[in-house]
C-alpha cells in the first residue's frame, strides 16, 4: 500500500481523469465542509449563550424573601419577611453536607458615587468572601474582600471594570485611592471583571462590592440580609436542598409550610440545564444534517466509483492480461477511492476551518447571543476518519466488481 | 513447449449450450512459429484464450512449460501470464492515458520491477520496434502501426516464452501488416515460440506451421513457406 509506485500509477490515474476526479472530490468536499461549518456556527451559538452565565458557579442558587400569602399562626399574610444574619448562620449550619459557600448579601440604596468631583451612579452591595466563589466574578488587581474586612466593618470597596473606567483616569493607580457614597469615604481594594458575556457582563461591571457588616452598619441594620447566593458542593443536586432550605426559612419566620410566595428563589442549575437541553438538540441537529451530507458524499463516491469501474472494464482486462492479479486490481480501486476522499475531505476540513475562523473574526468580541465559533478538532477528525473508513468500503464492492472481470469478455469489450 | 490433450470447452446460456472446442490436441514445440486459421465460429480464438489462460477450459489437459495448468486460480494465472506469456491484440488494446513508453513498461510493473529500470528497459524495447522518438506519445497519438508496434514492445518487455497474437494484422493495413510480421520472425529467431490467430492467408503464410480449426477440430495442418529453425 504505501508503495511508491501504486501511488504513482494513482496519480497518473487521477490526472488523466481530471473532471471525474473533481466530480467525485466535490460531493465529498462538501459533505466535510458543511459538517464543519454547522458544527462551528453550533458552536458559536452555544458559546454565546452559555457565555451569558459566565463562570458562574453552575450549581447555585439564589434565595430572598418577599411577602407571606397565607395566614399563619395568628399572623396575618401579607407581612413581610427579612432575613436576618441568624438565618444565613441556620443554613451554614444545618446543611453543611450539601452546602459549599453562602454568600448572604445586601443591595444599598442607589446613590450617586463620588470621586475628585466625578459622579455617576453604581449599584452598591454589600457583600462576603464567599460571593466570590458563586457570582461570575474575577479579581483582576488587587484583592477581594476577605473575614477581616467583614468582622472590622472597614470602609473598603472592590469596583467592578466600569466603575474604574468612569471614576480614574487611565494612567491611575485606582487601588489605594478613595471613593464616596453616601457621605462614607472608601478604599478601593480591588478591580473586578465579569466573565459573563454581552449586557450582563456589562452590568456585572458597573458594580462596588462592599463588606456586608460595612453596608449593614451604613444603613443602620446590622442584622438584616437582603437575600444569599449559595453553591452547592458536588454531586448534590441543587433543587433538592432548595426545598429543605425554604422549609426552615418557613419554620424561622413562621410561614405557612404551603405559602408558596413567602421567598423568591432561582435555581442556576435548573436554567443550565435547559439551556444545556437546548444545544444537545442543536447539536443532534448540526450532526444529523452534517452525517445526512457526508452520506451524500460517500455515496457519491462510491456510486462514481462503479461507474469508473464500468468505464474502465476494458482497462482492468488488459490490465490482467498483463498479469495484474485481482488482488492488485482491489487495492488499486480502493486506494484511489480512499485517497480520493481522504483529500476531498481534508480539503473540506480546511476550508469549512477557515471559514469559521473567518466568521469568528468577524464576530469578534460577539454579540450577546452568538461567540467564538470554533471547530471542534477532535470531531471533525472524526468525521474525516469516518468518511475514509466509508470510502473503503463504498469503493470496495466496486473494486470487487472490477477483480471479477473476465480479462476475455472485457478485451472484446469494444 | 505447449502440449494440449483433448481439450474442450463450451458457453452456456439461458437456453443452450454450445461447445465451442470439441478435443482439441496439439503440441507446439519451443521457438515454432505458429499460426491458427479458421472461419469465424471455428474456435479459435478461443483457443487462443485457453492457451493465454485468459479463459478456463472444461476437459483435457495443458502443459505449459512443463506445468499443468487445470483449476488455476486468478492470481496463478495472472502470474503465469505475466511471466511466461505475452499478448498482442488485433485492436492494440493500449491504454489511452499512458504514454507509450509507460504502456510498455506496464507489465513490469506486476512484476515489481523499479519505476527507473522498467522505464529504461521501456525505451530499450520501443528503440527495437524503432518507436524510441514517440515514447512520450499518447497512443492516439500514433498511427495503427505505431500503437501494433508498441503493443509487441510490450509483450515483449517480460522476455515471456510464448507470444499469443490474436488477429495482429486484422486492423493494419497489408504494408504495416507485413512489417508487423517482420517483427514477429525476428522475435521468433530469438527462441521465443509465435502463435498468431489470424484469418488472412498471406499472414498465416509466413509462419512456418499452419493449423487449420474448424467447427471446434484440428481439420489439418500446413507447413508455412519460412522453414524451421
Amino acid at each position: 500500500m504505501f508503495d511508491l509506485d501504486n501511488w504513482q500509477e494513482i496519480f497518473n490515474t487521477i490526472r488523466k481523469h481530471k473532471l471525474r476526479t473533481g466530480l467525485t472530490a466535490l460531493g465529498v468536499f462538501w459533505g466535510i465542509f458543511m459538517l464543519v461549518f454547522l458544527m462551528g456556527a453550533g458552536k458559536g451559538l452555544e458559546n454565546g449563550v452559555t457565555g451569558l452565565f459566565g463562570d458562574r458557579a453552575k450549581n447555585s442558587l439564589y434565595m430572598g424573601g418577599r411577602f407571606t400569602s397565607k395566614p399563619y399562626k395568628g399572623l396575618a399574610p401579607g407581612r413581610s419577611i427579612r432575613l436576618t444574619n441568624e438565618d444565613v448562620a441556620a443554613i451554614r449550619n444545618r446543611f453543611e453536607d450539601e452546602i459549599a459557600y453562602v454568600a448572604p448579601r445586601m443591595w444599598m440604596p442607589s446613590g450617586e458615587v463620588t470621586r475628585n468631583g466625578m459622579s455617576a451612579a453604581f449599584d452598591v452591595r454589600g457583600d462576603g468572601p464567599d460571593l466570590i466563589h458563586i457570582d461570575p466574578i474575577k479579581i483582576i488587581q488587587g484583592r477581594f474582600i476577605n473575614q477581616m474586612d467583614l468582622r472590622e466593618k472597614r470602609k473598603v470597596a472592590v469596583i467592578g471594570r466600569g466603575v474604574r473606567n468612569v471614576l480614574f483616569e487611565k494612567d491611575e493607580k485606582p487601588i489605594g485611592g478613595y471613593i464616596q457614597f453616601k457621605g462614607v469615604k472608601y478604599l478601593v481594594i480591588g478591580i473586578a471583571k465579569s466573565s459573563r458575556r454581552g449586557n450582563n457582563g456589562m452590568e456585572d461591571e458597573k458594580t462596588i462590592y462592599i463588606p456586608l457588616t460595612t453596608a449593614q452598619q451604613v444603613r443602620n441594620r446590622p442584622n438584616s440580609v437582603g437575600w444569599f447566593a449559595c453553591a452547592m458542593h458536588p454531586n448534590v443536586k441543587v433543587s433538592t436542598v432548595e426545598h429543605k432550605i425554604k422549609d426552615l426559612l418557613k419554620e424561622r419566620h413562621s410561614v405557612a409550610p404551603n405559602d408558596l410566595q413567602a421567598f423568591w428563589s432561582e435555581n442556576i442549575e435548573e436554567e443550565f440545564a435547559e439551556v444545556q437541553g437546548l444545544f444537545f438538540g442543536i447539536r443532534f441537529l448540526v450532526w444529523f444534517v452534517g452525517i445526512g451530507s457526508l452520506l451524500a458524499g460517500v455515496i457519491g463516491v462510491g456510486n462514481i466509483m462503479l461507474i469508473v469501474v464500468k468505464e474502465r472494464t476494458k482497462e482492468i482486462g488488459i490490465r490482467k492480461a498483463l498479469g495484474a492479479t485481482p488482488n492488485s486490481i482491489v487495492s488499486m480501486i480502493l486506494l484511489e477511492s480512499v485517497f480520493l476522499t481522504t483529500i476531498a475531505g481534508y480539503m473540506g476540513l480546511a476550508a469549512g476551518t477557515v471559514i469559521v475562523s473567518l466568521l469568528n473574526m468577524a464576530v469578534g468580541e460577539g454579540t450577546e447571543f452568538y461567540g467564538n465559533p470554533e471547530v471542534d478538532m477532535g470531531v471533525a477528525v472524526t468525521a474525516l476518519i469516518i468518511l475514509i473508513i466509508c470510502g473503503a468500503i463504498t469503493g470496495l464492492i466496486p473494486a470487487m466488481q472490477a477483480s471479477r472481470v473476465n480479462p476475455v469478455v472485457a478485451l472484446k469489450d469494444e | 513447449m505447449i502440449s494440449l490433450q483433448n481439450i474442450r470447452k463450451s458457453y452456456h446460456t439461458d437456453y443452450n449450450s454450445l461447445e465451442v472446442l470439441k478435443g482439441i490436441d496439439l503440441t507446439i514445440n519451443q521457438g515454432e512459429f505458429v499460426s491458427i486459421m479458421g472461419s469465424s465460429g471455428s474456435g479459435k480464438s478461443t483457443l487462443l484464450n485457453i492457451l493465454g489462460l485468459l479463459d478456463e477450459f472444461d476437459s483435457g489437459e495443458y502443459l505449459l512449460n512443463d506445468a499443468a495448468m487445470d483449476n488455476l486460480s486468478q492470481k496463478q494465472a495472472a502470474m503465469y501470464r505475466n511471466q511466461l506469456l505475452g499478448f498482442v491484440f488485433q485492436s492494440f488494446n493500449l491504454l489511452n492515458f499512458k504514454t507509450a513508453m509507460e504502456n510498455v513498461a506496464l507489465p513490469l510493473y506486476y512484476q515489481k520491477v523499479d519505476r527507473k529500470k522498467r522505464q529504461a528497459l521501456a525505451l530499450d524495447y520501443l528503440d527495437r520496434v524503432g518507436l524510441k522518438e514517440w515514447a512520450h506519445h499518447l497512443p492516439t497519438q500514433l498511427s495503427g502501426g505505431q500503437q501494433q508496434r508498441v503493443a509487441i514492445a510490450r509483450s515483449l518487455i517480460t522476455s515471456p516464452k510464448v507470444i499469443l497474437a490474436d488477429e495482429p494484422t486484422g486492423a493494419l493495413d497489408s504494408k504495416t501488416s507485413h512489417d508487423v510480421m517482420e517483427i514477429f520472425k525476428e522475435v521468433n529467431r530469438e527462441g521465443i515460440t509465435m502463435i498468431i490467430v489470424t484469418h488472412e492467408e498471406d499472414i498465416a503464410k509466413m509462419t512456418n506451421r499452419i493449423i487449420y480449426l474448424k467447427d471446434g477440430l484440428i481439420e489439418k495442418e500446413e507447413t508455412g513457406t519460412i522453414s524451421q529453425t
